[in-house]
């Protein structure tokens, strides 16, 4: 239901043929983890959000990109419902994770512990790098060591960060370096056990080498997580996404398949933006 | 004629910087000459002998009570009001209000806390003058201080800090007790330093509260001087300046030591994290 | 690759969700009432102190006009005039600040623009602690040494005069001023030196034309700050100030302000004595109100 919105809206805005094109797809078996339907999003009087239907598929990785300002770091974080954090956002219309309407049902803990988040910048607690991985799983009542150790063992693994931190769990995580940090922030958000992953430009505060290794590891993330990424750097989206969504002015000006945006735009926006016209 | 004035005015300032330091080290010189004779064992931890050779131990052990009691409530209720107004309110009238209460209450002077002290505390509340009724008036005396420090102590935590612990699905007391509150606790203990050092400091208010009865008290509810009530009352009554310089230099090292910690603990803030 | 969540471990987390949502409910109404109380003390205060100060005049007939210009303060004839005291106090806080406040600045400017980095480093943190010292000390201070200074060299009979309170409050807000001060006028950047100096002016003049005036918010605390501490003064001023009901018509009067009037008879004070010494405390609140006010209103207009 969700995606058929979803791509009558964008047939609105795109050519018809394009949006039947898509619409084919959706039918053609693959299922939408995330769905969005019309959602308008305001600061207070200001609106920063237009209309937003979307279709996000499990176990894929989908980019959004889009000039700064444009909407698509909000709209990422209407997924978790960080937005909740700022006074005055309003929000309507739909967003439907496995079949439940997450702005109806008011369990943001139960939400946030299966959509987990990886900010721009490494954000980790002045603790341990053990003690940071096992925060969350914690704060869920896990007391048990032995379960704890093997969490966090399994998750800086999943991070591939393990081999680099094992023989230091237990020193300050604000002692690595930015890298490390970010994938330490993707290992404490892997410890939740999450079906989606969030991250907003999680290689912006990074080199070109931590940014290359985490990079990777998104691509060998996807076949457990359901990947949503928000980014500035085009090449990224180009290398790490199944699907990409174009953001202006707070709308989705373009949705398709990764190579469909980056060889053959429909929208001349798109175009202009991602051969670097503007933005 | 530009070269003259420039002159005058910097002579003026090391002129009256001179003064300042001049006049400071006066006060403090005099006092420890003055005490210094009186300072012993016997002097801190014996007992009060109105003879006038008998030591300060009652009014040391009265103003640990005095800060004992007030920080225990003060502390808890002002760190939890300035959590309030830092993570939980929305901006508002309410805000506002809660604002300018304690603004207003910063700058009331402390013989008007005395006075509502004397009346609410110590007759209305039926406390007579004692301990507790100081210590309950101190505790509205420090609760802006601890307030306003905390407050300061939470807007330095990262917002990226309370972020990634909600994106882990935490509640929000979660987050404040696990990573906000130990983030600002260096800050939050500045506060607490302040606020023993003004409790140390105040007169006028425990004058009106706590009476000045120079014995060991029995109980919180008995009548009872601190260090800095007894050293005005040796002063006012028998002229004693010795007597009353010697508390002095026990103020001072208090008051010393406490701005050490201070210092000490912010340093500690600024150099890391961890 | 972690394993995903059993049905029973969902269950179970569902569970104890609820249970941390009543706990977020529950401690954020906790920290409102928390807030709340500095506001209840406030209004208890201000209430108290209102209330029994307002009592004679609106209960017993007196005349708040009477009270705040009579010149007699005899409670035991029921004569309750407190202009004196009102004088006193307005003398000896204008006195203090004439003193103490360019002192005070010249000591922070000196601090923070002219002094060696290692003289102001010995001397910043010294001046703070003098802030924190109890006022007392001061008290003590001052009828030890000024108070027999004024005695001997002016030929008084008695050395606690209104001089002697204004030179205590003056050296007692010296500390205050200098510390909030000189933090101000440091934080003024550097770029504004620079450029004023880039332009020829002399390092004096940058300083009283460019930095000082763009500390100017923060010197206005610092006065606020000391003025604070100065009037609402009380043991330290009992020591020095003589405690004489007479309207002062030279500085070696012996004289009683308003907080020392407070301070000396509420001990022993009852009924209507007690009630006036309420309204003496209101006198001196407001006192306090107009003068941080009056002050607000300097800074703001000296800000255009």
């Amino acid at each position: 239901m969700g995606c058929m919105l979803m791509s009558t809206t964008v047939i609105e805005r795109n050519n018809a043929e394009k949006g039947n094109f898509s619409q084919m797809k959706q039918h053609s078996g693959e299922a939408a983890k995330i769905s969005v339907t019309d959602l308008n999003l305001f600061y207070g009087e200001k609106q920063a959000l237009y209309n937003v239907s979307l279709g996000i598929q499990e176990k894929k990785v989908t980019a959004l990109i889009g000039p700064s300002g444009c909407g698509k770091s909000t709209f990422l974080r209407t997924l978790n419902r960080m937005n909740d954090l700022i006074d005055g956002v309003k929000i309507t219309g739909d967003i439907v994770v496995d079949s439940e309407n997450i702005y109806q049902s008011n369990d943001v803990i139960k939400l946030r512990t299966k959509v987990g988040m990886v900010f721009q910048k490494p954000n980790l607690f002045p603790m341990s790098i053990y003690d940071n991985v096992a925060y969350g799983p914690r704060m869920q009542g896990i007391k048990n060591k032995k379960e704890l150790n093997k969490i966090v063992e399994e998750s800086l693994r999943g991070a591939a960060i393990w081999d680099e931190v094992k023989d230091r769990l237990k020193t300050s995580a604000l002692g690595l370096s930015g890298g490390q940090q970010q994938r330490v922030c993707i290992a404490r958000a892997i410890a939740m056990k999450p079906e989606i992953i969030l991250m907003d430009e999680p290689t912006s505060a990074l080199d070109p080498i931590s940014t290359l290794k985490v990079e990777e590891l998104i691509t060998h993330m996807k076949k457990d997580y359901t990947i949503v990424i928000v980014t500035h750097n085009m090449q990224q989206a180009a290398r790490v996404s199944d699907k990409t969504a174009f953001f202006l002015n707070g709308e989705i000006i373009e949705y398709d398949e990764t190579d469909h945006i980056f060889s053959m735009p429909q929208d001349q926006r798109t175009k202009d933006y991602v051969t670097g016209r503007f933005g | 004629m530009r070269k003259f004035k420039d002159n005058l005015l910097r002579g003026l300032l090391w002129f009256s910087a001179f003064l300042t330091v001049a006049v400071l080290v006066t006060i403090v010189g005099y006092i420890f000459y003055k005490g210094y004779r009186l300072i012993n064992f016997d002097f801190i931890f014996g007992d009060y002998s109105p003879a006038g050779d008998g030591g300060i131990w009652p009014m040391i052990v009265t103003t640990i009570y005095t800060i004992a009691i007030s920080l225990l409530i003060a502390t808890p209720i002002g760190i939890l009001a300035a959590v309030y107004l830092q993570e939980y309110a929305k901006q508002g009238r309410l805000v506002k209000t809660i604002r300018f209460a304690t603004e207003s209450l910063t700058g009331i002077p402390s013989i008007i806390y005395g006075l509502f002290g004397a009346v609410f505390f110590v007759t209305t509340l039926k406390l007579g003058m004692s301990i507790i009724a100081a210590s309950l008036t101190l505790t509205i005396i420090v609760l802006p201080v601890i307030i306003r420090t905390t407050e300061e102590a939470l807007k330095t935590v990262p917002h990226s800090y309370r972020e990634g612990s909600l994106a882990l699905g935490t509640t929000k007391l979660q987050t404040l007790y696990k990573v906000i509150l130990p983030s600002a606790m260096p800050g939050i203990l500045s506060g607490i330093i302040l606020s023993i050092g003004r409790i140390v400091g105040e007169s006028a208010a425990i004058f009106l509260t706590a009476g000045t009865v120079a014995a060991m008290p029995e109980s919180i509810f008995s009548s009872a001087r601190t260090l800095t009530v007894h050293s005005y009352l040796v002063t006012q009554e028998s002229g004693d300046i010795e007597l009353a310089a010697a508390i002095g230099i026990v103020l001072i090292v208090i008051i010393l030591v406490l701005n050490l910690s201070a210092t000490f603990i912010s340093k500690k803030l600024n150099k890391a994290d961890y | 690759m972690p394993s995903p969540l059993t049905e029973k471990q969902t269950l179970e987390i569902g569970k104890s969700n609820k249970r941390k949502y009543m706990l977020e409910k529950l401690s954020a109404r906790i920290f409102l009432l928390c807030a709340l109380l500095s506001v209840l003390s406030l209004l208890l205060i201000v209430g108290f102190v209102f209330y029994k100060g307002s009592h004679p005049f609106v209960a017993e007939g007196y005349s708040f006009i009477d009270f705040v210009f009579g010149v007699d303060w005899v409670p035991s004839e029921g004569k309750f005039g407190i202009f004196p005291m009102i004088v006193a106090s307005v003398f000896a806080t204008f006195g203090a600040l004439i003193i103490g406040v360019p002192i005070g600045l010249f000591t922070a400017i000196f601090l923070a623009e002219i002094a060696p980095k290692s003289i102001a480093k010995i001397i910043s943190p010294a001046v703070q602690l003098l802030a924190g010292i109890p006022s007392v000390l001061y008290g003590v201070f001052g009828l030890a040494i000024i108070v027999p200074f004024l005695q001997n060299n002016l030929g008084l009979a008695k050395g606690q005069s209104l001089l002697a309170i204004i030179l205590v409050l003056a050296i007692m807000m010296l500390p205050t001023i200098v510390t909030v001060a000189e933090t101000a006028i440091r934080a003024v950047p550097k770029t504004y030196r620079e450029g004023s100096l880039a332009l020829g002016a002399s390092q004096i003049g940058t300083i009283f034309k460019v930095v000082v005036p763009a500390a100017k918010s923060g010197i206005m605390a610092a006065i606020v700050l000391g003025l604070g501490r100065a009037i609402g003064e009380t043991m330290a001023v009992i020591l020095v100030a003589g405690n004489s009901l007479i309207i002062p018509t030279s500085l070696t009067d012996s004289v009683r302000p308003l907080t020392t009037n407070i301070a000396l008879e509420m001990g022993y004070a009852f009924g209507t004595h007690q009630e006036m010494l309420f309204a003496t405390g209101i006198v001196l609140f407001s006192f306090i109100l107009l003068l941080n006010f009056v002050l607000a209103k300097i800074s703001s207009k000296g800000g255009n």
